[in-house]
């Protein structure tokens, strides 16, 4: 009897585990056979995953003609690599200021920081915008980067991350001649890695797929980054094609998932480490 | 002129005393072992001597200059810590490296990339490549250079980390505690290590344990800090023969010294027969006699001595510890014999308790040494019991 039990549970656990999995992965497997369908293949009543004609081939095509495939992945990957450089760059050396040095703004520079995780983006959008429309920076870089290069969540993330680190091991640092500066750069950073990766999904994932902002600041193709790209799919088109649609929204998730794929050890790793869960 | 001195060095977190008014010298070549519990300030004091915390007021002098505007990194004082605090993401060799390259090497040399690429740099990087190879030689570590922490054993940490502290030819060593994450038998032979680099050295060591045996068998001198006062600093044997305060007297020795309550009365002390001739004046009152285990001996018969009731037997292998209690005063006394003379005791049986007065010390009430006839030198000549 407790020889067959033991499977059955673990086979409704798998089952149970696997059925949940497959309700979160069937947006993404319905819009890989949307995107090998036909226009009329789409449209039918019977809701089949095996399209009937293979038409991948052509809705990449038409992904590829319709927008300009490669500015948009190029921008994406600008935004998000300014974003999180910059991010990490601020984010660091604050953390670690305030995790590891005594000065009598650091209660303060904490409830500030508590204060930035409560406002979303949404509320200083718009001020926001003006500023920028202002200093004519509108469709630029500048416009979609600078607003998300403080990360108050990165400073709280590295600030859990930075208290755990032993205090000795600063004070050897500094009596082995390293300033501040040198201790954050040769002894911090190359002992964060944990958690710098586990904040780079976070981060990249949440601006490589932002629509909003973009949205906001950028009304040229030039500047547009992957998402806002898929907007002028249906602004270009009279009747929407759903089947190019899908082929493009293809090629940019594409990326995170490839990237995901390659680094999942040590993202996990990351997020475990740091006691975050996404 | 001593190498090292600290005046008056006072220290306090929120309202709490840590340290009420450090003064110590140490020579050029001097081990200083600070010894005392935990929470004595001792880790506090070697911290501002680093320049790792600061001192409320007082002063640290090295070689006759003011550390005060000085920082941390430009004292040259080399420290071992506790935990060893080696980098972890450097491997051994590059660890000892460490402080070579911050002191050698410019700034835009010591960048990434850009640095080794710059002139002169070569001859500076082959030279500490040489002296890192050195200490690791002296310290039998040449095959772990290559190695980081997080493969080592303890022990080999510990040798990484002292190689780290003196590679670099420190004005002043400090150790915070280096042998307490080893095991009993690696920290006896660590000990012996860490003096002969010491003597290598020849800079002034503070040693800071909280380890009695550590800091009689390693130092010249043995400071002992209790409550963040500095109560005695001299050598090994005159903290435990001749300790000038009850609390370094409690502190050192192992099993503790027998504190017994005794009564001054106009210039003798009283304690059930045993009297003693005060050389200081003492107002008449309450004082602690304080006797060595290894002075008190028993009579099995308990036809001499003071009555009293063996409690409890340890047997140690060379020696046996044996704790009585006086039947007349209910005072808890603790005796440490050969094997040979504890041969006939057994727990529960009555014996007689001898006290020698001339091994007795006299503590005031508030702690002081007091002087006592017959006793200014330690005492080594066969007892007279009482």
């Amino acid at each position: 009897m407790s020889n067959t039990a033991i499977p059955a549970g673990r086979i409704i656990r798998f089952a149970l585990l696997s059925l949940g999995a497959l309700m979160i992965l069937a947006p993404y497997i319905f819009m890989i056979s949307t995107a090998g369908k036909t226009q009329s293949d789409i449209f039918t009543a019977a809701l089949s995953l095996v399209p009937q004609h293979f038409y991948f081939a052509e809705n990449f095509a038409k992904a590829f003609a319709k927008v300009p495939m490669a500015t948009l992945l190029w921008n994406g990957v600008v935004v998000c690599g300014l974003i999180f450089l910059f991010q990490v760059v601020v984010a660091i050396p604050c953390a670690y200021a305030m995790a590891k040095l005594k000065f009598p703004a650091a209660r303060l520079m904490m409830v500030l920081v508590m204060l930035g995780l409560l406002v979303p983006i949404h509320a200083t959008a718009l001020p926001l915008y003006v500023a920028f429309d202002r200093m004519s920076l509108l469709n630029s870089y500048t416009a979609l980067v600078a607003p998300f290069t403080i990360s108050v969540f990165a400073i709280f993330m590295f600030l859990q991350f930075f208290r755990a680190m032993p205090d000795d091991l600063l004070h050897a640092a500094r009596l082995d001649g390293m300033s501040e500066l040198g201790i954050v750069a040769r002894v911090i950073v190359p002992n964060a890695w944990p958690a710098v990766t586990a904040f780079a999904i976070f981060s990249v994932v949440a601006h490589w797929n932002d629509l909003y902002w973009p949205l906001i600041v950028v009304s040229k193709q030039a500047y547009a980054t992957p998402p806002l790209g898929l907007m002028y799919f249906r602004a270009a088109e009279a009747g929407d094609d759903y089947g190019a649609l899908m082929a493009a929204t293809l090629i940019i998730t594409l990326p995170l998932v490839a990237a995901f794929l390659l680094a999942q050890k040590r993202f996990v790793e990351g997020i475990t480490m740091t006691g975050l869960k996404g | 002129m001593s190498a090292l001195s600290l005046r008056d060095v006072k220290k306090s977190f929120g309202g709490n005393a840590i340290l009420n008014g450090i003064s110590l010298d140490a020579e050029q070549d001097e081990f200083i072992a600070l010894v005392g519990p935990s929470g004595c300030g001792k880790s506090t004091l070697l911290r501002i001597l680093a320049g790792l915390d600061h001192a409320d007021s007082g002063e640290i002098v090295v070689g006759g200059k003011d550390m005060a505007p000085v920082a941390a990194a430009d004292r040259n004082i080399a420290m071992v810590f506790q935990s060893y605090a080696l980098y972890p993401h450097l491997t051994a060799g590059q660890n000892i490296a460490v402080p070579l390259a911050m002191k050698r090497l410019s700034r835009s040399q010591r960048l990434p990339l850009i640095g080794p690429l710059l002139p002169g740099q070569k001859d500076i990087r082959a030279g500490i490549s040489r002296d890192v190879h050195e200490m690791a030689a002296v310290l039998k570590i040449d095959q772990l250079l290559d190695r980081k922490p997080g493969q080592m054993s303890g022990g080999q940490r510990q040798r990484v980390a002292l190689a780290r502290a003196m590679v670099r030819q420190p004005s002043i060593f400090l150790m915070d505690e280096p042998l307490s994450n080893l095991d009993a038998n690696l920290r006896v032979h660590a000990r012996g290590e860490i003096v002969e680099l010491h003597r290598r050295a020849g800079v002034p060591t503070l040693y800071v344990t909280h380890d009695q045996a550590e800091a009689l068998s390693m130092a010249d001198r043995v400071a002992v800090m209790i409550g963040g006062n500095l109560l005695q600093l001299a050598a090994p044997e005159a903290i435990y023969n001749d300790p000038a305060h009850i609390e370094v007297a409690r502190f050192v020795g192992q099993p503790r010294i027998n504190i017994l309550p005794a009564v001054a009365d106009t210039g003798f002390v009283d304690f059930h027969g045993i009297r003693l001739a005060l050389l200081e004046k003492v107002a008449n009152g309450p004082v602690s006699l304080g006797i060595r285990p290894e002075f008190v001996k028993l009579a099995p018969d308990g036809r001499s001595g003071l009555a009293g009731r063996v409690e409890r037997l340890e047997f140690l292998g060379s020696e046996v510890i044996v704790h009585c209690r006086l039947d007349a005063s209910g005072d808890a006394v603790i005796a440490r014999l050969a094997p040979h003379e504890a041969r006939d005791l057994i727990a529960g049986m009555p014996v007689g308790v001898l006290l020698p007065s001339e091994q007795a010390m006299v503590f005031g009430p508030e702690g002081r040494r007091l002087r006592i006839e017959n006793t200014a030198a330690p005492a080594r000549q066969a007892p007279a019991y009482v």
